[in-house]
């Protein structure tokens, strides 16, 4: 029986060959990424600046401007109504969501108001369900923006320090150079069209940085094999030679994986649509990062090969030196 | 070459039968659910309704009942985050120590003459002596009331600081007691809202102290946030006063040592009644919601011997004054005392509905909060919300699982059946080990195992690969397998600590749903290296030893 093959079982594609497009393409992607959030902002959900979001649902088709007008009379400053749309609603379902900025001097939305809020949009569609109903203080948003900072920060370093101790300071520096590359695009791409940005894509971000540092530690993990096999070889062969022989690997283990996101991200509901999308997205370019991003950067900072020599100056480490390994 | 000793594979057998077991109550949940609430039930000592029995045998007492607690946005219910205000207790307590500071400074009048308090600001005493030249003995009069404080470190500290200055004494607690005070503070509001919360009697509220100052309530089932804040945000702090006098207009000044407070049922109609009550609601031992002569709604409470007396006492001396009831700073009502009340039981009448006089009944049984609280963060998730989040997340699983176990097969064949098998003992022992311990599945929770259920196959893609390669170099089929397990580990070990580690900071920095996400992606990693390391080499193991194949087809 002939299985399904990705890829045949002996590939020798150099990956070096378009190293300068490739590795031109991620540095342009990373400051427009830059350039996207500078320029248009993220549009962070009330968990970062705090607010309140209704989540209503109905069986009259939305009226946006209907309930603009109920809520203008309340004077609650920034108002946005934003319908939703999903495959997996009902046709008698009609769902919006209401976010309405922090209110000033109040550190949680008090019942009062929502009250209030609950009753004029009642009164603009009796039908209409309040199915979640969150606010968050500033108080609160502003340190959960700090703490999603620190844990990003505090995963990366946590990963840069394995993988210094696990192989040498260059992959190390590779490998966290891919995890900025993946985080920044993706942070780009949710400025760029302005999905909301919440707690929820801090999780996803994070989940990215464990992703891709997986498919790039399984290609370090065969380059540190084959450099040890490999002795005379350039290290540039060396690395298609790894990228190659684990090729086959990445593209199942992304392909399944991406398998099981799709099947969440259409049919998982709205609610966790852009955590979803953020883990697809990045994980499309961590593969690309694992492959593209992360040896140029090594091999950029070159790798000591031969230890027998002692040289006191340079990094010590014993771990290609170890023939029997 | 590819020997497993009997005891390792019997381990393994028995890890994968117990995540088996121990998973399979989710299958039923509402009937394990309903079983355990009536076992519950039941052993809080109440007797069980019929329904109730039935839902007790529906389910065999001796199977493992262990479920995955659904998280609030899957279940539906409220969750608040609450910051209390510890400082307001200093100043009660500062307040409270003025009379003694006035004792024990009157027993030394003759060195520092008549002492008054001056105004200072709350959590600060300021004393002016007449006398300077007593200040060193006031100062040592005051010092001697401090005790000290029972803490782990600091040893030897005192809970009051007492300072000169201007020729006036400070006192304010010690940063050791202020410490001290505020763990208790939290100690006391957590029990509090505990008790509340349980009161209303649903099903398992989490109810945790966050950081310093904040406390974290999450109440499935509850209607909305509102209603838990109407439960948990009175601080209920029923106070018994001497009213001095009755007034209209808000800017009256009740004068030293009074305070005005208003009347909930008449507007515009202002108390000033005395500050330091007779008796307070922490002396209460019993509250019920009854009715009044006139067949109104009214809560009737009943004091402990102590706080009898008091009553009793104070009742028996001021018959003919009126005596005020005070609610958090609000005058429920003022009656006139017609008789001595002995015996310490009582009644409050007001403008009660039969729903406020319910719940006043349940916030006095509970007792007071120590200090006030401010709500940071509140989400009340409607539970359609949830089962309709439940229902895309089922879909989307069996989806996933679907296609990832055709493409295995498709690309593996046989090998891919063994670690289509091993992925559904993953799943198994991922909801076995949530289960057993007791953690809470969210809807990021879910895209955790849904993405586990995508990333757990790569430890068997690993493998798989590595075997094929080695089988290019001819080197037979045993020897090919034993080096492809051998090989790839050092990259499962890697790739998977690495991912381990985002999850672990995931779970030490995230909050909530975030949380449960990592709580899943953890497990999953553990299990599915457990099941690409053992649960499929057994497998492929015991099929080579069966099958003992000339060449691998993988």
């Amino acid at each position: 029986m002939r299985h399904l093959r990705l890829v045949p079982d002996k590939t020798n594609i150099n990956f070096f060959a378009a190293a300068r497009v490739t590795f031109g393409a991620s540095v342009v992607m990373m400051i427009l990424s830059l350039v996207f959030i500078a320029m248009f902002g993220l549009n962070f959900g009330i968990d970062f600046r705090g607010g309140t979001t209704i989540r209503t649902e109905s069986a009259a088709p939305v009226d946006i401007a209907g309930k603009r007008a109920a809520l203008a009379a309340l004077n609650l400053g920034d108002v946005s109504i934003t319908e939703v749309f999903d495959p997996t609603f009902g046709p008698e379902q009609n769902v919006a969501m209401i976010r309405i900025q922090a209110q000033d001097g109040e550190e949680a939305v008090t019942p009062a108001i929502i009250a209030s809020i609950e009753g004029v949009l009642k009164a603009n569609d009796p039908g209409i369900a309040f199915t979640s109903v969150e606010s968050v203080g500033p108080k609160v948003s502003g340190e959960l923006i700090w703490s999603a900072v620190l844990s990003v920060v505090g995963a990366a370093t946590a990963i840069l320090i394995y993988i210094w101790l696990r192989f040498e300071w260059q992959f190390a520096v590779g490998a966290v150079a891919a995890l900025v590359h993946d985080v920044l695009i993706t942070v780009g791409i949710f400025a760029l069209f302005q999905i909301r940005f919440d707690l929820a894509i801090i999780a996803a971000l994070l989940t990215i940085l464990g992703y891709s540092i997986n498919d790039t530690v399984v290609v370090f993990d065969r380059l540190r094999e084959n450099l040890i096999k490999f002795k005379a070889m350039p290290l540039m062969e060396v690395m298609n030679l790894s990228v190659n022989e684990t090729l086959s690997r990445t593209l199942m283990t992304t392909g399944t994986t991406l398998i099981a996101l799709i099947a969440l991200l259409v049919l998982g509901g709205d609610v966790i649509r852009g955590f979803v999308f953020a883990i697809t997205f990045g994980i499309v370019i961590g593969t690309y990062s694992s492959v593209y991003m992360a040896k140029n950067v090594v091999l950029w900072l070159g790798v000591k090969r031969d230890w027998s020599k002692s040289d006191d100056a340079g990094p010590k480490g014993t771990q290609f030196g170890d023939a029997g390994a | 070459m590819l020997d497993i000793p009997v005891w390792k594979r019997v381990l393994i057998w028995a890890v994968c039968a117990a995540g088996v077991a121990f998973s399979a109550p989710n299958l039923l949940y509402s009937t394990v659910e309903g079983h355990n609430d009536a076992v519950a039930a039941a052993e809080a000592g109440r007797s069980l309704t019929p329904e109730q029995e039935a839902a007790r045998d529906a389910w065999p007492g001796w199977l493992p009942s262990s479920l995955v607690n659904l998280g609030l946005d899957l279940r539906g219910g409220a969750h608040l985050l609450a910051e209390v205000r510890v400082a307001d207790v200093y100043a009660a307590r500062i307040d409270a120590l003025w009379p003694e500071v006035r004792d024990a400074l009157r027993d030394r009048r003759a060195e520092v003459g008549p002492v008054r308090r001056m105004p200072s600001p709350d959590g600060v005493l300021r004393v002016a002596i007449s006398e300077p030249a007593g200040l060193p003995a006031a100062l040592a009069a005051v010092r001697a009331l401090a005790q000290p404080v029972v803490t782990l470190t600091g040893i030897g500290a005192q809970d009051l600081e007492v300072t000169a200055d201007q020729g006036e004494i400070v006192v304010q607690l010690s940063e050791a007691e202020r410490t001290a005070t505020d763990n208790r503070t939290m100690q006391q509001s957590l029990e509090i809202i505990r008790r509340r919360v349980d009161e209303v009697g649903t099903r398992e509220p989490t109810i945790q102290r966050q950081g310093e100052d904040r406390i974290l309530i999450q109440v499935p089932g509850i209607g909305s946030a509102a209603e838990l804040k109407a439960l948990i945000g009175t601080t209920a702090q029923l106070t018994f006063h001497p009213v001095v006098g009755r007034t209209e207009n808000a800017g009256t000044d009740p004068g030293l040592r009074n305070s005005l407070f208003p009347s909930m049922d008449e507007p515009g109609v202002f108390y000033i009644v005395e500050t330091t009550p007779v008796v307070t609601g922490e002396e209460l031992v019993d509250a019920q919601p009854s009715f009044d002569q006139n067949n109104r709604p009214a809560v009737s409470f009943r004091f402990n011997p102590s706080g009898a007396r008091k009553f009793g006492d104070y009742t028996a001396n001021n018959i003919g004054s009126p005596f005020a009831i005070v609610l958090d700073d609000e005058v429920i009502s003022a009656p006139v005392i017609q008789s001595h009340i002995p015996g310490g039981s009582g009644i409050i009448t007001g403008r009660f509905t039969v729903e406020d006089s319910t719940q006043l009944a349940v916030l006095l049984r509970a007792g007071a909060l120590p200090a006030e609280m401010t709500f940071l963060e509140e989400r009340t998730i409607g539970p359609e919300l949830g089962a309709d989040s439940i229902e895309a997340g089922r879909i989307a699983s069996l989806f996933a699982m679907g296609a990832v176990v055709v493409f295995m097969v498709a690309s593996y064949g046989l090998f891919g059946v063994l670690a289509v098998a091993a992925l559904g003992i993953n799943v198994a022992l991922m909801f076995g080990a949530l289960s057993v311990i007791g953690a809470t599945l969210t809807l990021p929770g879910i895209a955790g195992i849904v993405l586990t259920i995508g990333m757990a196959v790569d430890a068997n893609v690993l493998v798989f690969e590595r075997i094929r390669e080695e089988m290019r170099t001819a080197k037979g089929p045993a020897r090919a397998i034993e080096l492809g397990y051998q090989k790839a580990l050092s990259a499962i070990i890697d790739a998977n600590i690495t991912t381990f580690i985002t999850a672990a900071i995931l779970f030490m920095v995230g909050a909530g749903p975030v949380r449960g996400f990592a709580v899943t992606l953890g497990i999953g990693i553990l299990t599915s290296v457990f099941t690409a390391v053992f649960v499929t080499r057994l497998l492929v193991v015991t099929w080579f030893e069966r099958a003992r194949p000339r060449t691998l087809n993988v």
